[in-house]
């Protein structure tokens, strides 16, 4: 007996979970402490998709940091998005319109509904539900579909745009997204059945992971996974921002705060999306979607696009009594629709020109007259339009919103200084920015308070005293994006 | 069932962020150096030396109870203001719904500053992020390791004398990984 005793002698064992596991949702490396199949420790080891976003945010101008929010929740870009440029907006101090605010809110509580989809499936899936994983992702790809009607994209967007969105969106659009609406809440009825009663699926839920609100709120946890702790946090309703304060819905809470009330929150957030959705298609208001504020926003293609990209608009002509010919137009065209010889004044062959403005920005003796709606005609006939003085007004016009343009895309707009911390509520919690400006045109601090960086550091917490098994369905409940925790 | 619907009508006390600025000036008189405000947000600068005290008081509170810390974060402002460094401390109270910056000084040659991870457990990995991005050392701190960069990296990414781009020299822990592929490769794995 003793001898037996002997050999069978326990220890505590350190395994490595991950960052290429299929449960930990991304690149999340977790060093387990265990104890036979009890957890002792669990330490997380975050930081492999670190892309340096705050450093890159102070390198480029706000217009152009938008793309990089897509890269942070990936699974619901759309929201962040949205996070970023109603942040961007407010310290601009510019309102979008607001039809815009309305588009930006359906689009924003699509990605909710898309983005719990998506978890409801991977946690089901981690936990030994297979049948939901399918059932989500059918009614996912729906939202997708839907998302490349407005604007081309699926997964990374970039539809919205600081001061409004970047297109309008059609009926054709508002109909089957209508149609959508109509047919959610039975699809969720349809997963409640396979799971909401499960024996297995409330073995493995119940009471795993509990947090009082005390401590939720300690550690700093926003979102559903805050809620289910039973605490009415919701920056929807705290601090409303696009229409929110507009439309009616309720926010659900939990009791417990463990793994079945997160699940549970979340299911009614998903229903409670559906009814904001259909409110804004009832009343969506007609509008612009874009604010009409030309210091501080992009301005509409069809106004800015004669002057710097190829159409057939604007006609480009060099006067020939200002021109001194030192070929600095002829280096710059990329057309070679430029001829002369030096010292001599130079022509365009108006049948090669495409239009891009190079030889306009590179001549110093402003020679060169951009001649609007001269396309097509003939070097005599341009003469005449670019001296005859009633076009010469119309020239002045679109010179200036050229080099306006110009320089407003080079330099970004005159942000007033000061900094600012500003929120929003996107499908896994709280998504800050904290912008510090200097007053150029780009942020000289950009901050990113990210939900899943917050939510992973409460990992250590959640398994305290559970089992192996139980660090899956973990990891689920606090819905974690490791690219949006890293940044 | 467990869930409850909300009912968002709580006894609550709203703050302005200059009432909120004032009851910590009437606490610390000598700690507030400066209150700023703008777009309605208010900031309060601090000198780093308190910065716990303050924090518990404004957690502790019964009419301001803090008691979500939002962010935390680290400004560098080379070259721009001295002190070089703030750690910046936004703070919201979710009985109260009002909210408060505290901007804390810290010193270039003296990158210290007390821990508040004893107020709110949750700045334990936004410190240790502020300490892997600008080298601010939090005292107190129960596990000040580098974050979202490895152990062995060398310098403070978003401190404003770090470059954008870095020099051709590859990170010492992925010359590790290419020489221990190419000694793979050499192996004869057949026998």
């Amino acid at each position: 007996m003793e001898q037996v005793e002997k050999i069978f002698e326990t220890r505590e064992l350190n395994v490595n979970m991950g960052p290429q596991h299929p449960a930990t949702h991304g690149v999340l490396r977790l060093v387990l402490d265990v104890d036979g199949e009890k957890i002792v420790k669990v330490t997380p080891y975050v930081g492999y998709l670190h892309r340096g976003m705050e450093k890159l945010g102070e390198s480029l101008s706000y217009f152009q940091a938008l793309p990089l929010t897509d890269r942070m929740d990936y699974v619901s870009a759309m929201s962040n998005n949205i996070g970023y440029v109603v942040a961007v907006e407010k310290l601009f101090g510019i309102e979008a319109p607001e039809r815009a605010k309305f588009i930006r809110t359906i689009v924003g509580e699509m990605s909710r509904i898309s983005n719990h989809l998506l978890w409801l499936a991977t946690h089901a899936l981690d936990i030994g539900a297979m049948t939901v994983f399918l059932y989500c992702f059918r009614e996912r790809e729906w939202i997708l579909e839907l998302f490349e009607m407005i604007c081309g994209a699926r997964l990374t967007v970039t539809y919205p745009r600081i001061g409004g969105v970047r297109n309008d969106i059609s009926q054709e659009f508002l109909d089957s997204l209508y149609k959508f609406t109509e047919e959610f809440p039975s699809r969720i009825l349809e997963y409640e059945t396979l799971i909401d009663q499960n024996r297995i699926w409330l073995q493995r839920t119940k009471g795993i992971g509990v947090i009082s609100a005390e401590e939720a709120i300690n550690w700093g946890l926003t979102g559903p996974t805050l809620r289910g702790s039973g605490v009415r946090y919701d920056i929807r309703k705290h601090i409303p921002y696009d229409a929110y304060d507009k439309v009616d819905f309720d926010v659900p809470i939990g009791t417990e705060g463990d793994t079945y009330d997160r699940y549970r929150c979340r299911m009614i957030e998903m229903r409670q999306s559906n009814n904001i959705l259909r409110q804004c298609i009832e009343i969506l208001p007609p509008g612009p979607v874009m604010a009409d504020a030309p210091k501080f926003t992009l301005q509409p293609k069809d106004i800015m696009m004669p002057v710097t990209h190829p159409t057939k608009e604007h006609a480009f002509f060099i006067e020939e009594k200002t021109c001194k010919g030192c070929g600095m137009c002829l280096r710059a065209c990329p057309a070679k629709a430029i001829f002369g010889e030096k010292k001599k004044p130079h022509k365009i062959k108006q049948e090669l020109c495409l239009s891009c403005a190079n030889c306009y920005v590179a001549c110093k003796f402003k020679a060169l007259k951009i001649i609007p709606g001269g396309k097509g005609l003939s070097d005599e006939k341009l003469a005449e339009m670019a001296a005859s003085a009633a076009i010469a007004e119309e020239i002045k016009k679109a010179t200036e919103l050229l080099v306006e343009q110009f320089t407003f895309i080079k330099k970004g707009p005159r942000v007033p200084e000061g900094e600012l911390y500003v929120a929003t509520e996107v499908p896994k919690g709280e998504l800050g920015f904290y912008f510090v400006s200097d007053g150029s045109g780009k942020p000289y601090r950009m901050r990113l308070r990210s939900p899943s960086f917050v939510h992973a550091s409460v990992l250590p917490r959640l398994c305290d005293g559970h089992l192996v098994a139980d660090v899956i369905a973990n990891i689920g409940t606090i819905d974690i994006v490791l690219g949006e925790c890293d940044r | 069932m467990a869930i409850v619907m909300a009912k968002l009508s709580e006894s609550a006390i709203k703050k302005d962020p200059a009432q909120i600025a004032e009851k910590i000036k009437e606490k610390f008189p000598e700690d507030v150096v400066e209150i700023t405000n703008f777009r309605d947000q208010g900031s309060v600068i601090v000198k780093k030396d308190r910065i716990v005290n303050i924090c518990r008081y404004l957690h502790d509170e019964a009419d301001l109870r803090f008691d979500l810390l939002k962010d935390l974060c680290g400004v560098d402002y080379k070259g721009k203001k001295e002190p070089r460094f703030e750690v910046v401390y936004t703070l919201y109270s979710i009985r109260h719904r009002h909210m408060i910056r505290l901007r804390a000084q810290v010193h270039e040659n003296d990158p210290k500053i007390n821990s508040v991870t004893p107020v709110w457990i949750g700045a334990d990995w936004h410190e240790r992020e502020c300490f892997d991005m600008f080298g601010i050392i939090f005292s107190g701190h129960p596990d000040l390791r580098r974050i979202l960069l490895p152990e062995d990296w060398e310098g403070y990414p978003l401190r404003k004398d770090y470059p954008l781009a870095g020099p051709e020299k590859e990170w010492q822990g992925f010359v590790e990984v290419l020489e221990k592929a190419k000694e793979l490769k050499e192996f004869d794995w057949e026998g």
